[in-house]
Order: structure tokens, then sequence, then C-alpha cells
């Protein structure tokens, strides 16, 4: 395997970009799940497709109004600016950001699976045991709905590491800023460097299918969701 | 009226709908609008029908190799075209320089007198230039950057495009102020469309020389060669001027 | 300090298409012993509860219990801030904790932990056995005897029960019978207990509660409701009246025992409590049967004298509700239309009811 030096920069970018998104994206894939799951408001639909939007949209199409939402006239630009932040394209942060958007059914979706699956018994218990919301939430949400958080976790981590639209319209590939491991990829492919490709390309095959092995094999082990025991017996 | 003319003119259409081809072109993304107009002003005059795949070179010459059924292979660059030649994959000989580009230093921003001074006077955060080691616009960039001594000064503000049409997006977003574009890219009907620019005279940078070839496949398909034709005659070269690049002699 | 339970409570479920249902409730109950809510499936009585403890919502309600209001037209007391506990119908322990770690989350959130109740509630659910075990390693009557005293060990001052026994099997549930009846003497919570089983109402009820369609159909002293002979077609076959009486004496030798009440003396079969211990008979109409005159070679050896007060018809054509009063105590008997007319009852009249020993359940 022949890995270079600026190779290995990216993979160094692209798990601390991973990291950094995923533990974002729990952060606020928790409350937005728990809200989707509890909530009867009208405004679920139309929020829940929106968080969707990124599994059918093609990455261009995001990154392309990612580039004019965060650029200097965009209203992400001009919030960004007006904090004294300045513009977020071209930097780790702005890749942050997008992969923070483009991951984020990957988190949401499995937690509110598992929010919804635990039904709402286990929170009527615990507030006839006088549990408040913010005590059910961290003393029963949260254990029930675990497995749910793990395989979040590790989808959000894993679609991060495999995005490559988004950061080509709005990465610039800079070097220890925003050149990740696809985009390194895909440069290899274009300067026909076959070889370089395949030794990363390789990589990320591999690591990718180690992760969700891990997810799966964990999956099997505990079961999905422990129901409430007594209802469903 | 007698059913004789009405039989030859069915005829003659069945005739002319058999002897209707299709040609099948991949060209580098930013040929890709000349070649829309050169196909139109091609299929006018001769009733063949021409279908276009715009891409990134590196993607279609990968593609190519992978044996694609492309009979006409537009490059941005010169080497594709070459390495699928040196492979066998070409029909001989049949390589040549369609369109030599022209860079250009481009700003969405009007009114700006732009000189080869500009990029050491103006204040500007982002530079956006196409990838070097991707498209020759990039290396060609860097020349010049070189020749004008502004490398070092400039290089913590490259944000780098994956191919021309990216690098021009940046710019155009308004996400980068300055960016080393194709001239073609900012020409409509011969006139700059928007901003200001500064046309890199052609000495201070290797020509941008963009080839193509008649890949093998076309062997069997006399259209695809006069479509090749058409390209290198008086009326092709006019329009490919038109989008700002030079015609080989 | 007031001791009563306000409860009233309007609720329209009622859809445009005419499904849904609707609840009107308006309630006085004691704050003390056992109210039991009582009516067919789907009649609304699991809604009025949850309306209570605050976990369904009725848009127009009042509930106050002894003088904490828990909600009315302007406030709305959340489920957490009502000194309440719980009984749902399938155990609801939370699967992630241990038997012991349910008692636990109950008791650290009952604002003042008590040792000694921790002691006195697993000792009289019998729970000391099981407190490492997972829910999922409970029996369905072990859950339900843990949900139980996670309840209790909560300190609340209104027990809701929402059918605690509906899921267990007949075995189990002569298992959890002893615990609740144990409850009234033990903790002095009031209970309100849901449920469309008629023995869990003659063995546990103080006042009693009759609904229907969402609505109210009677409601007071279990006795008083049950002698009723108007109500003979809310309870069909299973009309009863329950008599609460001492334990006098023991025939060791038959394996009887005579409990004394306000009216006279009935022999059943040994229970083995002690002497002394008061117990609740539950006697069926069907089960009794009367004579004028006093018949002492008959195998029914239970004999009261009683008047008769009241002849109603019921849906039955064939048969009458006669209703008997026995001393204090009121004594349903359910006799064909033909009796009554061969034997010419009048009201007034005294005669004598017979009710069979094995006929008497407790």
């Amino acid at each position: 395997m022949i890995l270079s030096e600026a190779d290995i920069s990216t993979l160094w970018l692209t798990l601390r970009l991973a990291s950094v998104v995923t533990l974002i994206l729990l952060l606020i894939g928790t409350p937005l799940a728990w809200w989707l799951s509890q909530t009867s408001s009208r405004l679920k639909a139309p929020i829940s497709a929106l968080v969707s939007l990124p599994l059918v949209l093609p990455p261009t199409v995001i990154g392309f109004y990612l580039l004019l939402a965060m650029g200097p006239n965009g209203w992400l630009g001009q919030l960004t600016q007006s904090i004294g932040l300045g513009t977020l394209p071209f930097t780790f942060w702005g890749l942050v950001v997008a992969s923070v958007f483009y991951s984020l059914p990957f988190v949401v979706q499995p937690i509110q699976n598992a929010m919804e699956a635990m039904g709402s018994r286990p929170l009527e218990v615990a507030a006839t045991l006088r549990a408040g919301p913010v005590d059910r939430f961290f003393t029963v949400t949260l254990p029930l709905a675990r497995p749910g958080f793990l395989t979040a976790a590790v989808l959000g981590f894993a679609h991060t590491l495999g995005e490559f639209g988004v950061v080509l319209m709005i990465g610039g590939n800079i070097p220890n800023e925003t050149r990740v491991v696809s985009v390194q990829i895909y440069d290899h492919v274009e300067s026909l460097n076959y070889a370089q490709a395949h030794s990363l390309a390789g990589l990320m095959v591999a690591t990718s299918f180690v992760i969700l092995l891990t997810l799966y094999l964990l999956q099997a082990r505990g079961k999905a969701v422990p129901s409430l025991v007594g209802s469903k017996r | 009226m007698s059913l004789r003319p009405i039989l030859t003119m069915l005829l003659l259409s069945i005739a002319s709908a058999s002897q209707a081809e299709q040609v099948y072109v991949a060209v580098a993304a930013n040929f890709s609008a000349p070649m829309k107009q050169l196909a139109e002003l091609f299929e006018q005059q001769t009733g063949h029908q021409v279908h276009i795949s715009a891409g990134a070179s590196g993607k279609l010459f990968a593609q190519i190799q992978q044996g694609a059924p492309f009979q006409l292979f537009f490059s941005a660059d010169q080497t594709k075209p070459a390495t699928l030649e040196s492979l066998g994959l070409t029909v001989p000989d049949s390589r040549f320089t369609y369109a030599i580009g022209t860079l250009a230093l481009w700003t969405p921003t009007p009114g700006l007198e732009m000189t080869a001074a500009t990029l050491k006077t103006a204040e500007f955060n982002h530079l956006a230039l196409a990838n070097p080691k991707l498209a020759p616009y990039g290396s060609a960039a860097i020349v010049v950057l070189d020749q004008l001594n502004l490398v070092r000064q400039t290089q913590r503000k490259w944000v780098m495009g994956e191919n021309i049409s990216q690098t021009y997006q940046f710019v155009s977003t308004g996400n980068a102020e300055f960016g080393f574009v194709s001239l073609s890219q900012i020409l409509f009907n011969g006139k700059v469309k928007e901003g200001s620019v500064w046309v890199v005279p052609q000495h201070m940078y290797p020509e941008i020389r963009q080839d193509a070839v008649l890949l093998k496949s076309a062997a069997q398909h006399p259209a695809a060669n006069d479509f090749l034709a058409f390209i290198r005659s008086a009326d092709g070269a006019g329009v490919i001027q038109q989008y700002g690049y030079i015609t080989p002699e | 300090m007031n001791n009563q339970i306000r409860v009233s409570c309007q609720l329209d479920r009622r859809t445009m298409a005419g499904s849904g249902f609707s609840l009107s409730a308006d309630l006085t109950l004691p704050a003390e012993g056992i109210t039991v809510i009582f009516g067919p499936s789907g009649c609304g009585k699991t809604t009025l509860l949850r309306c209570i403890a605050g976990l369904d919502l009725a848009e127009d309600a009042e509930i106050v219990v002894q003088d904490t209001i828990w909600q009315d037209h302007k406030r709305f007391l959340p489920v957490h801030q009502r000194k309440l506990g719980y009984v749902f119908q399938e155990a609801s322990l939370l699967p992630h904790l241990t038997a012991g770690g349910n008692l636990r989350y109950a008791a650290k959130r009952s604002g003042k932990p008590q040792p000694e109740l921790w002691d006195q509630v697993v000792n009289l659910l019998s729970l000391g056995t099981l407190l490492e075990r997972k829910p999922d390693q409970l029996s369905g009557g072990e859950r339900q005897r843990v949900a139980l005293a996670r309840a209790l060990l909560s300190q609340p001052s209104l027990l809701l029960m929402d059918e605690p026994l509906a899921s267990l099997d007949l075995p189990r549930k002569q298992e959890i019978l002893p615990y609740l009846e144990q409850l009234r003497s033990a903790f002095k919570i009031p209970v309100i207990y849901v449920t469309h089983a008629m023995d869990e109402v003659t063995r546990l009820a103080d006042y009693l509660v009759l609904m229907d369609q969402g609505e109210i159909q009677a409601a007071g002293p279990v006795e008083e409701v049950l002698s009723q002979p108007s109500l003979a077609a809310f309870f069909g076959d299973e009309t009863s009246v329950v008599i609460s009486g001492c334990i006098a004496q023991r025939d060791p030798q038959w394996g009887l025992m005579k409990v004394t009440f306000a009216g006279g003396d009935i022999w059943i079969k040994d229970t083995h409590q002690a002497l002394g211990d008061s117990v609740r008979l539950r006697v069926l109409a069907r089960d009794v049967s009367l004579s004028r005159s006093e018949d002492v070679d008959s195998t029914i050896q239970n004999r009261l004298r009683v008047s008769l007060v009241e002849i109603s018809d019921t849906p039955d054509a064939s048969t009458a509700m006669l209703r008997l009063k026995c001393g204090d105590v009121q004594i349903l008997a359910r006799v064909t239309q033909r009796a009554i007319s061969s034997l010419d009852l009048k009201l007034g009249e005294q005669l004598w009811a017979q009710i069979k020993t094995a006929a008497v359940t407790y």
C-alpha cells in the first residue's frame, strides 16, 4: 500500500471531521428526534421532510445551495460575518456545517425510531413516580433508546467519512483544512494516478465495512430496543 | 393530386431517416457550450444526431478506457488523448488540437480596471483556481502567478476547484473574490457577461491546447468523421472563437 | 382537612362520523378506603382514571384531592407534581432497571424516603428475594407486586389502580388479591380502583361507582349500591350483595366458621383467619331462596329471618328481584314470578331466607 504524506494528512482530517460532526449531530439530533417522536404538531411532517431531504437530493444540489447560502451574499454568510466569523466555505468549520446538514437524517431517524418504539408508557410510568420532563429524559428515554443512539452515531460517522459531493462544492481542496479522503481519491483518479487511488479507496472500503459490521454485530447481540416488560407478552 | 409525389416523399424521408446516424461525443466540461452550438449546426446541415456527454476529462477518459460507446473525445488537455492513442484505443493519426484556451482573471465586481498588478494591490480573502494537478487552466494560473512573483504571497488564499467550472462557481457565488477561469466561461456572444476581467496575455503561460481524438468505434461511423471535419472547417472555427478560444492555424 | 376527593370531568372525543366517545362524571368520593369504578369494557372508566392522574387531558375538569387542587378551570398540575401512585394494567416496570431499581426510582422521588416504609412495603408484598431480578425474569404476578410496591413507595396521597389484575390468570389473581386487601388496613391511602370483574368489587370495594357509556350510573357505599334491585340489569347473573361481618366461631370438625353480622349469622367454609377478623361475604341473588316457615329439614343450613321490602322486575320476564331486610343488612333474592304468585308474597311479610353455605363466596 502506498500512502503519501498528503494522503495520510487527508485521512487524519477526515477522521477529525467525522468525529466533530458526529458529536454535533448527536447534540442537535437528539432534541430534534425527541420532538419529532413526541409531537403531534402540524409542523411535524414538514420538518421531517426537511430533515430527510439530504437522503434524496444529489449532494451537488445541497453543496450548491450551501455555497450560495454560506457565501458573502447568502443569509448564512451574512450571519457568520455579522458575528465576526467570516464566511464558511473553504474552511474546516464550513465542512462541519455542511456535513451536519447532510448527515442529519442518518442520525435523527434511528434515534426517533428508537424513541417511538419505546412508546409513551415508560414515560407515563416515570411521570406518575414524580419524574419531571428532564428527569424522564435522562433516566428513561436515554437508556431505553440507547441502541438507536449507537446506530445513529455509527451511521453519522460513516456517512461523513464517505461524503464527497458537498465537500467538493464548498471545500476548495485546501490541505489540512478541507482536503478530505474522498476528494483526494477523486484527484488521484482524475490525474490518472490509479495506484494511489486504489490504496486510499481500498482503505475507505475496508474502514466503512468494519464500522458497519461492528454496528450490525452489536445490534444482533443486544435487543433492538427493549420493550417495556409486561406490555408485549 | 396523384399518389406518386406523396410516395416519393415518403420514400425519401425513409431513406434520409436510415441515413441519419447517431454520433456520440464525450466532451470536457469547459467546451460543452460551444460543442452544443456546433452540434446544432451540424445536425441542421446533415440530419445526423449528435449526443453530447459533458464531464470531467479524467472521468470520461476512464469511461472510454472501460469501453464507453463514444466515437469522439474532446479532452481539456493533450495528455489524455495521447494516452488513449498509445493504448491503441483511437483511430490512428486522428488526434488534433481543436481549441486553445485563454486564461482570464475574473471578478464579478463590475467596473474594475484590471491589469497584471491587480492581484498585488487588491484586497481579497480567496483566489480561486483550478486544481493544477487536474486542469491545464490550473497549472497555467500557477505559471502566471509565478511570473508575477505572487505565488508565496497568495498561496494561503488559494481555493481550488476540481475543474474549471467549479472554479468559476466559487467566484460567481462571491465566495472567492477573484479567480483564474477560462475566458470561454465569461464570454457571451463575444462579450464579457458580467464583472471585470484581465485577459492574461498568451505569452505568460504555456498554451492550453485541448485535443480531440476519433475513437476506434468511429471507424464504422462516417458521420463521426463528418462531424470532426465540420469542427475543423471555417464555420466550426468561427463558433469556437466566439467562445473565447483560439483555433490553431 | 377536607376528607373528600372531588372528581368532575367532562370530555368529548366524539368525531363528526359518530365514533369516539364522551365522558361525563361528577363525583365526590371518600378520601379513605377503596373506591371501585366498575363498568363494562369501553365504558370510559380507564379514561376517567387517566384524567384524574393527569395522563389524559380533560378540557373541562375539576380534580381536588382533599385540599390540593390538581386541576380546575385555570390550573393543570402536571402528572409528576401530583402526589399519586398509579398501577397500570400491565405491570409497566421500567425494563432497564431491576425490581429493586424500580422501587428505588420511586423512593428517591417521593420527597422524603423512609427506610421503615421500604422494609414495610418489601415485607408486605414479599419482595425480599426478587429485588435483584430484571423485570423479564419475573412472573406476571411478581411484576404486578413490584409495581404496587413501587406505587406505595412514592408515598402517594391517592393510589390509582387501572385493572391491575386483568392481565393475570386466575391463580395469579388469587395470589395478589390478599395483598390488595391488606393494603386497606396497612396503609391509610385512599384508592381508586378500576375493574370490570365483579369478584374484585365484592372483595375490595368500600365505595362503588358504576359506569356505563361514559356516564355515572350509580355511586355510593358498596352495600347500598349493590342492594338496589333496579341495578339488576346492570349486573345480570352476577347480582349480589356484600355483607361485612366478623369471624365469631370455628367448627374444625366440619371445616366451617361462623360469620356474625348486623342481622344474623352465616356459616361459611373456614378461611383460617383469626377469630374476630373482619370478613366480607358475597351473596349472589340467584343463590338465595325463600320460604314462609323455617324449613329445619333442609340441607340449607343458613337461614335468616328477613322482611320483604321490595319486589321489582328483572329484564327476564319470568323472574323478579326481591329486596329483603335482615336487621340492618339488605339481601337480594332472585326468584320466579310464578313462585311469588303461588306463595302470594306481600310486601312487609316476614320470611326465611335460605343461603347455601357452598354458594357464599368471600
